[in-house]
């Protein structure tokens, strides 16, 4: 999983063949992945170090308006932070800078500060942002497999990685059904549409796909909002066990999921960080007013 | 379906249990000083009356954030509120233990009234054996929620230990104006079965409470509303 920044980093150096990046991901032990092994033994510290995203000064505007004003924001690696506020604050607006899924939206664009993961500013220039969304993947509000197999929807990550083997694809996909607490449920059925599915488990098999490329950081937009209880309790429990390995921020309207999942909460009303604090104190005795009015649900 | 807080839900309980576990403990070593003028025991007691609070504070604090965090709702709301409840009633129970070491240590230094087979001597065994067998089932009940028909049966029990109390009370009364050079010693052994009353009354809210864990049904006050 390290590996994968690493090989970000590698990409914003001399930028190295894309061969030798997919290779990187396909091999199981990323020790010998990686090439050069010397300078990457800092990094590795630098990765697992507590503020694994360090947001600075960050201005991003919707052609002329402005949707984000100077968010300073660091997160801590292997933890989830909650990113909270009403419609428009810029929460999801933030949570899709992470893996520069605005780039897709016309006029949008940061236009200060910076983004820092691990140690690539992922707004420089040698970035590539398909390679960027490897390390950093992204779990949206309506799951979206696609019309494919439950198999084809977690190895086709894979195959556009450039694995070929398919034995190797078979051990993949079943590493990342297991990862997001499908597999029990899906392995005798992986040749079934995916879009027979249940909406939890197409959640889940979203994730799972989200997994496959063994991403660094897991972005998840509002992951529930389209579930039911149970199914959402599901994806929460799941969210619990992957923060052991994963990086994990979460938008999402539900106060209690905040509450119950995070361990950070980041607070957002109009474009601008209100309040970021552990959850426990957003929740319990938060510093600013207009944080405690909006988890009491008065306000926003 | 098994959430990934329910470890959190077991533990609070563990920490309830261990806590009784330790204020009942202090109770029978409190008890033991008094009945064998044990002063070096008596001073234990009341040295490691910090570790209860502690505990309290620990299960208050705890209840305090699975509720802010977790939002729970029916059977899990209500162990964590008869959690807090039940850790004032144990903090209680372990100061009431701190109250009889200091007069078993008092009363250690001075010649005995009572003999071991006296009947106020009799009457304040029984009182004992009574509020510490009241305040174990009320602790089982924790471990068996489902099991509650102890737990109305504890609160019955407190009408015994009530008697009990009254009786020593009139007993002692009647002793210190009988031997008017007694009467220090005859206060402090009503004060210790009055400790022993209350012991049984923290019993017999916790029973309450375990019946309201289980049933939510409040069965308190229930005997003086007809």
């Amino acid at each position: 999983m390290n590996a994968c920044l690493t090989k970000q980093i590698l990409r914003t150096e001399p930028p190295a063949p894309r061969v030798t990046a997919t290779n990187t991901t396909a091999t199981p032990a990323p020790a010998e992945a990686v090439p050069h092994a010397s300078p990457d033994a800092s990094l590795e510290t630098e990765i697992r170090a507590p503020h694994l995203i360090e947001i600075s000064n960050l201005d991003f505007y919707y052609g002329e308006k402005k949707a984000l004003d100077c968010v300073n924001l660091t997160i801590d690696a292997n933890r989830v932070t909650a990113f909270i506020g009403p419609s428009g604050c810029g929460k999801s607006t933030l949570l899709r800078c992470l893996n520069r899924m605005n780039d897709l939206i016309d006029g949008a664009a940061v236009r200060g500060g910076t983004i820092k993961i691990g140690d690539a500013d992922i707004n420089a220039p040698g970035i590539d942002a398909i390679e960027l969304r490897k390390c950093v993947g992204m779990v949206f509000q309506k799951s979206n497999p696609f019309p494919k197999s439950i198999h084809e929807n977690v190895a086709y990550g894979l195959r556009i990685q450039g694995i070929r083997d398919r034995a190797e694809i078979a051990r993949r996909v079943e590493l990342s059904l297991r990862g997001a607490a499908l597999w029990d449920e899906v392995k005798d059925r992986l040749n079934d549409n995916a879009l027979g599915l249940s909406g939890g488990q197409q959640q889940r098999l979203c994730i799972a796909r989200a997994l496959a490329v063994e991403p660094q950081v897991l972005l998840m937009d509002e992951p529930c909002s389209a579930l039911d209880p149970v199914a959402t309790g599901k994806i929460e429990d799941l969210i619990h066990e992957l923060k052991t390995r994963y990086t994990i921020i979460i938008v999402t309207h539900s106060m209690q999921q905040a509450a119950r999942v995070s361990d950070k909460t980041a607070f957002f009303y109009l474009g601008r960080l209100v309040e970021y604090d552990d959850t426990r104190t957003i929740f319990m005795n938060p510093a600013n007013p207009q944080t405690e009015a909006y988890v009491s649900g008065r306000f926003g | 379906m098994k959430r990934f807080y329910d470890t959190e839900l077991a533990t609070f309980r563990s920490q309830l249990i261990l806590m009784g576990e330790k204020v009942i403990e202090r109770i029978r070593l409190a008890l033991r000083a008094l009945a064998e003028s044990d002063t070096e025991i008596a001073r234990r007691v009341i040295a490691s009356d910090d570790e209860i609070d502690r505990l309290e504070l620990a299960i208050d604090n705890e209840a305090m954030r699975f509720m802010n965090l977790r939002a729970p709702i029916a059977t899990e709301l209500r162990l964590v509120i008869v959690g807090m409840k039940a850790s004032r009633d144990l903090e209680r129970a372990g100061d009431e233990a701190t109250g009889i070491a200091k007069r078993a240590l008092r009363l250690a230094a001075e010649p005995p009234i009572l003999t071991n087979d006296d009947e106020d001597a009799v009457h304040l065994r029984q009182m004992a054996a009574v509020a510490l067998e009241m305040l174990r089932e009320a602790l089982d009940c924790l471990h068996d929620s489902e099991n509650n028909d102890k737990a109305i049966d504890i609160v019955r029990r407190d009408k015994v230990v009530d008697k009990l109390n009254k009786r020593l009370y009139r007993a002692l009364t009647a002793r210190a104006a009988a031997n008017p050079a007694e009467v220090n010693r005859a206060i402090e052994l009503m004060f210790i079965s009055k400790s022993l009353e209350r012991i049984a009354d923290h019993a017999t809210n916790i029973a309450e409470e375990m019946v309201y864990l289980a049933q939510a049904k409040d069965i308190r006050h229930a005997g003086k509303q007809g």
